[in-house]
């Protein structure tokens, strides 16, 4: 084919010595699918849980106040890689998870505690997320729904929390595309996504920069097109509402 | 005429806020019969709004009581959600559920709480939309209705619970001048019918015509309260009497 000898007069350290990918393409290929798993899965886990923290951030109760609190401030204030790191060595140093390959190349043994630490890790800004939402619903909606009769529980999930949560619909996509990034740490883990694809085609085919450059062009097609979107949507809610 | 039942005995209400620093309330009573129509005037600042707003507990009250049928719902022991059932409110800013069409806004509170059945509480909404002239309005949301509109709502999604006694905050203060005639005139509708009702307002015509007691509140202090012919034409307080000289 015309393009079969298109990179060989490339250095190996050229920034697109693309001459690996009729061999090494399919590391990419599954690195994407790979890196969205771990994204789109951790996020989802991230919701109910960070719910909770929210909702126990603005209870009245002090202890549970203090309990989210603390774990909120101790996701956030230590390093994602220290943190799936102990999740990884520790948690899963005692519970077993039997080696089995989703789709021929996610090792759940590797996957789970990855997706386990990244939605540990994400509920704690997701709390904070919600906890804004929240509070940013107009407290007149809580007082006409309390005046009616109902509970305050009942306030908060019939009229509170629809509110909120069609608010925080964009930070909440936001945070898949912060995790798509952000979950490039667990290539150092072992787990075959993207950046983890990248560094075994530098390795075995010594060309050292371009595959990640390639890594690079990749996380940018998934991300800016994604956030370009959700700013859009974002626009369009904003101009749909006020009640 | 006096033999009516007391619905609502206010003793020595009380609200103070920052520790006690400021006082909002200082030691208020008040009685309000079944089926009377009592106005609340005064100027800005002079705790009409959070007097109204303790007596649904929507503020807590620091100290006294608000016996409500008999019951003290300033008692902690008092399950409120019970009474507020009891007790509509209408808002400045209407405070209609944004994310919910008209009839969901009116059959929510009643069918949550199981005193309705889906059916039934659809029934009474379409009832009362046809009563304040907006059935076609039932599966809008608030958003596309007009301020007018969305107080008469907020009106009947109060009446829908079949409330004792129907509190209004400043109904008509957040609307466009040619809209507050329709809101007035339902109100008049309900006095009418003989529901009771609190209303603090700005509207001195409309204290003056529907109210059978009109009550001047000024600092955290009721001064005056009398009928409104009294009141408004010989009116005794100095601070009554500055008040009206301002507004009339």
């Amino acid at each position: 084919m015309w393009w079969s000898n298109l990179f060989t007069d490339m250095s190996p350290a050229s920034f697109f010595n693309f001459s690996f990918l009729p061999k090494y393409g399919v590391f990419f290929i599954q690195g994407i699918e790979y890196t969205l798993m771990l994204a789109v899965v951790s996020v989802l886990l991230a919701v109910i849980p960070a719910l909770m923290l929210a909702l126990m951030r603005l209870s009245k109760n002090k202890l549970i106040h203090a309990i989210s609190g603390a774990y909120i401030a101790l996701f956030r204030s230590t390093p994602l890689l220290v943190q799936l790191s102990i999740i990884y060595f520790g948690l899963f140093g005692v519970i077993n998870i039997p080696r089995y390959s989703l789709f021929g190349f996610v090792d759940i043994s590797r996957f789970i505690p990855g997706v386990v630490a990244l939605a540990l890790n994400s509920s704690a800004y997701v709390a904070e997320i919600f906890r804004a939402g929240i509070l940013a619903v107009d407290k007149g909606q809580t007082e006409a729904s309390r005046s009616l009769g109902l509970s305050a529980w009942q306030t908060m999930r019939l009229v509170v929390l629809p509110q909120a949560i069609k608010n925080v619909l964009p930070a909440l996509a936001n945070e898949i595309i912060t995790m798509v990034k952000e979950s490039s740490i667990c290539s150092t883990l072992g787990m075959a996504e993207l950046m983890f694809g990248a560094k075994a085609v530098a390795s075995s085919t010594y060309i050292t920069l371009a595959p990640y450059t390639l890594a690079a062009l990749i996380y940018f097609c998934i991300n800016y097109p994604a956030s370009k979107g959700i700013e859009a949507i974002e626009r369009r809610m904003r101009r749909g509402d006020k009640a | 005429m006096e033999t009516r039942p007391d619905l609502i005995r206010v003793e020595k209400l009380t609200k103070k806020y920052n520790h006690g620093q400021v006082v909002a309330l200082h030691e208020n009573d008040l009685t309000v019969k079944r089926g009377e129509v009592v106005a609340i005037i005064g100027p800005s600042g002079s705790g009409k709004s959070t007097f109204l707003r303790c007596l649904n507990l929507l503020e807590k009250p620091t100290s006294g009581h608000i016996y409500f049928d008999g019951v003290d719902l300033a008692d902690r022991s008092v399950d409120i959600n019970l009474h507020r059932r009891k007790m509509g409110m209408v808002f400045q800013h209407f405070n209609l559920f944004p994310h919910k069409t008209v009839l969901q806004n009116i059959t929510m509170a009643p069918v949550t709480l199981k005193l309705k059945t889906p059916a039934e509480a659809e029934a009474k909404a379409k009832q009362l939309l046809e009563r304040i002239g907006l059935p076609d309005k039932i599966n809008e949301y608030p958003n596309m209705l007009s301020g007018g509109q969305k107080q008469r709502i907020a009106i009947i999604r109060a009446l829908a619970m079949e409330p004792e006694v129907m509190l209004f905050d400043e109904p008509t203060s957040a609307l466009d001048p040619e809209m507050v005639g329709e809101v007035l005139d339902l109100m008049r509708d309900l006095a009418k019918d003989g529901m009771t009702m609190v209303v603090v307002t700005h509207e001195m015509g409309f204290a003056r015509e529907v109210a059978e007691r009109v009550i001047f509140m000024d600092s955290g202090s009721i001064l005056e309260e009398n009928t409104p012919a009294e009141l408004f034409d010989h009116p005794q307080n100095p601070r009554t009497q500055l008040f009206l000289s301002k507004v009339l």
